[in-house]
């Protein structure tokens, strides 16, 4: 189908998903220059939070340089266009963390349970219905359900409360075929006046094909990351995204100049590290893997001397979901254990 | 001569807790209440030998006898809990509330249970199953040394949370956050849940993650920790540690699984099955002390 002259909402995710590239130690300066960047380029929406979301700040993810009260307070009154978004994880963050980020003034929040999990997300979504949020349910990891089960799980959000539902590509494993089918799903049965919006990693280097092809079967937001500026591989470049929705007469209302200078001059030079394909970040497209669990496996290979991709490959044969970063300890001890019965054997 | 309990709530839970009950040596489940009088729960109870009654709480007291029962375990939710509890105290039932409401003081057997022991206490709340699992190794930590912050996470497979549960996890991250610096003895806690639909099911697992004031004295700890292992696995004998503890700076990790004894709920939701063996366990500590006060009465009255 011909996507000219389609109006679609872009969704910033680099101060939020790229936490975790940066262990969570963005600076308030780094956060509130590159808001005002991509403030500047008009993206509409902008999502600013620990990686994992309100109340993220723990052993198990990582304790962030500033709450995120701290971020929210630094960013929100500097906005001229862009709306703030939150993230929220129910079990891990709870309904009082969103009082807080409503207090601060952010516009949108983003409730996100795993594809099957969505009655999770009840007290939350209803909450912020009630307040007059613009209520999103994320569902994460959405290669792990077939279009109908998506639906089924969508359906509970929006029943909810909620007035945009995502399909979440968590792990970058979806190719477009399976964006195409998830979202058309979703848009033909959920009502008209609820969007659907799709969110990429790059880990297979499909964030932006996977992103065309939800616009071109119905999605109306599309996330990405300014540089890539996310877990794994990165989200979808969103400046690469909006170069190609100008080409195809998709209208996002970003000035592409301004939000291709922010991806190289302010979002770049805030990476720790590269943010490409890498050895271990391919894998975890290929396995189907949480991304954010990258760095955890890095780190723990470094402390445990089991690969990185050892770990996210069983990581993967355990079916384990977003948010179950303590299993990677956990599995590379495993692993660990049984390298050295095989040694006693031998 | 036992205690007669009634059991609120004929779900997952309270129907394991029946089949608990029926081992027990100082306890007998007389009475199951529900609401739906066409559940499993109440139909099992029946052909069990329970007393059924599906007009809730209400029905209980209309039905139940004098001094029938004396303590009750309440497996329904945290928002009816107050009501319920209301109504047995008013009958003199200790009560024993397995739900997230907490509104009595926290009860984590291997940690608190003598505790509890003849404080006239007439309704204690059981945490949450991830505090169940967790608290005794953040107790086993903080008795070695001073733990400032304490973390737990709690991973179930998707079919044992019920629609309890799902409808209020706020509820359980809060309650078992509160439980694991309260009880733990730590001077901060958190608490996470997670559910993972895996196909088989996982096995219900937990990790535990302390951060130590000083530098931690691996050995104490480590043997602290295995003490305290044995100790759960008085009344949860599928509760063990699957790695660790991980030393690494001043942060201690001890990583867990817990096997139910398969009772009514399948073995890998052992998250059900430590909440059940737990209220089962406190109420087998009350139902001691209320048959040794019996016994002494008459012994009394001979002087």
């Amino acid at each position: 189908m011909s996507v000219k002259g389609v109006k679609i909402k872009l969704h910033d995710n680099a101060l939020r998903d790229g936490m975790h590239t940066v262990r969570h130690q963005f600076t308030i300066d780094e956060m509130v220059r590159l808001a005002k960047a991509l403030d500047d380029a008009r993206v509409d929406l902008i999502e600013v939070t620990h990686g994992d979301g309100l109340g993220g700040a723990s052993v198990n993810y990582g304790f962030p340089a500033h709450s995120d009260e701290e971020y929210l307070q630094a960013v929100v009154p500097k906005m001229k266009h862009a709306k703030i978004s939150a993230l929220l994880l129910p079990g891990i963050g709870t309904v009082r963390h969103l009082e807080m980020a409503h207090n601060c003034g952010i516009h949108t929040i983003r409730v996100a349970t795993h594809c099957t999990e969505a009655d999770v997300s009840e007290q939350h979504i209803s909450y912020a219905r009630k307040i007059g949020l613009d209520t999103v349910g994320f569902l994460m990891m959405a290669h792990m359900a077939a279009p109908e089960k998506l639906l089924e799980q969508a359906k509970l959000m929006v029943s909810y409360g909620a007035n945009c539902v995502y399909a979440t590509d968590s792990a970058g494993y979806l190719l477009p075929d399976g964006v195409r089918e998830r979202i058309a799903c979703l848009r033909e049965g959920l009502p008209d006046d609820i969007e659907i919006g799709f969110h990429g990693h790059h880990n297979l280097a499909m964030g932006v094909a996977n992103s065309v092809a939800a616009v071109e079967a119905g999605a109306r937001r599309i996330d990405g990351s300014v540089a890539g500026l996310g877990a794994g591989a990165g989200n979808t470049p969103l400046e690469v995204f909006a170069a190609v929705c100008e080409r195809m007469g998709i209208e996002t209302g970003v000035v592409l100049d301004k939000i291709v200078d922010a991806a190289e001059d302010v979002a770049l030079p805030m990476m720790e590290s590269p943010t490409r394909i890498d050895r271990d970040s391919l894998i975890l497209g290929y396995a189907g893997v949480y991304s954010s669990f990258l760095l955890h496996a890095k780190r723990a290979e470094a402390k445990h001397g089991v690969t990185a991709r050892e770990i996210l490959v069983e990581l993967g044969k355990r079916k384990t979901v977003g948010g179950q970063e303590d299993m990677i300890e956990d599995v590379a001890l495993d692993i660990l254990r049984k390298k050295k019965e095989l040694k006693e054997i031998a | 001569m036992k205690i007669g309990c009634a059991i609120i709530g004929s779900g997952n839970i309270g129907s394991d807790l029946m089949y608990k009950l029926k081992r027990s040596e100082f306890l007998e489940p007389v009475w199951m209440v529900g609401i739906d009088p066409d559940s499993d729960g109440l139909a099992r109870a029946k052909e069990e030998g329970l007393k059924c009654t599906h007009e809730g709480v209400d029905g209980l007291i209309a039905g139940m006898e004098e001094g029938e029962i004396r303590i009750a375990f309440d497996a329904t939710s945290a928002y009816v809990h107050a009501e319920n509890n209301r109504k047995l105290q008013e009958k003199g039932v200790v009560v024993i509330d397995l739900t997230p409401a907490a509104i009595g003081p926290f009860c984590v057997p291997p940690v608190n249970l003598k505790d509890h022991i003849g404080k006239g206490e007439t309704n204690v709340n059981m945490v949450t199953c991830g505090g169940q699992a967790t608290i005794p190794m953040v107790y086993a930590v903080s008795s070695i040394q001073e733990v400032k912050y304490a973390e737990i996470i709690a991973t179930a497979s998707s079919d044992s949370a019920g629609p309890g549960t799902r409808k209020n996890i706020d509820e359980f991250t809060q309650t078992t956050s509160n439980a694991v610096a309260n009880v733990g003895n730590a001077d901060e806690g958190k608490a996470i849940i997670i559910l993972n639909p895996a196909e088989p099911p996982i096995m219900m697992r937990d990790t535990v993650h302390c951060l130590t004031v000083e530098t931690p004295d691996e050995a104490a700890i480590t043997q602290s920790v295995l003490e305290m292992e044995k100790e759960v696995q008085k009344y949860v004998p599928g509760y063990r540690i699957k790695n660790g503890p991980v030393f690494d700076g001043k942060r201690v990790s001890i990583f867990l699984e817990v096997e139910g004894r398969g009772d009514y709920l399948s073995k890998h939701a052992g998250n059900l099955d430590i909440m059940t063996a737990a209220g089962a366990r406190t109420a087998e500590m009350f139902a001691e002390q209320m048959l040794a006060e019996e016994s002494s009465k008459p012994h009394a009255a001979n002087h």
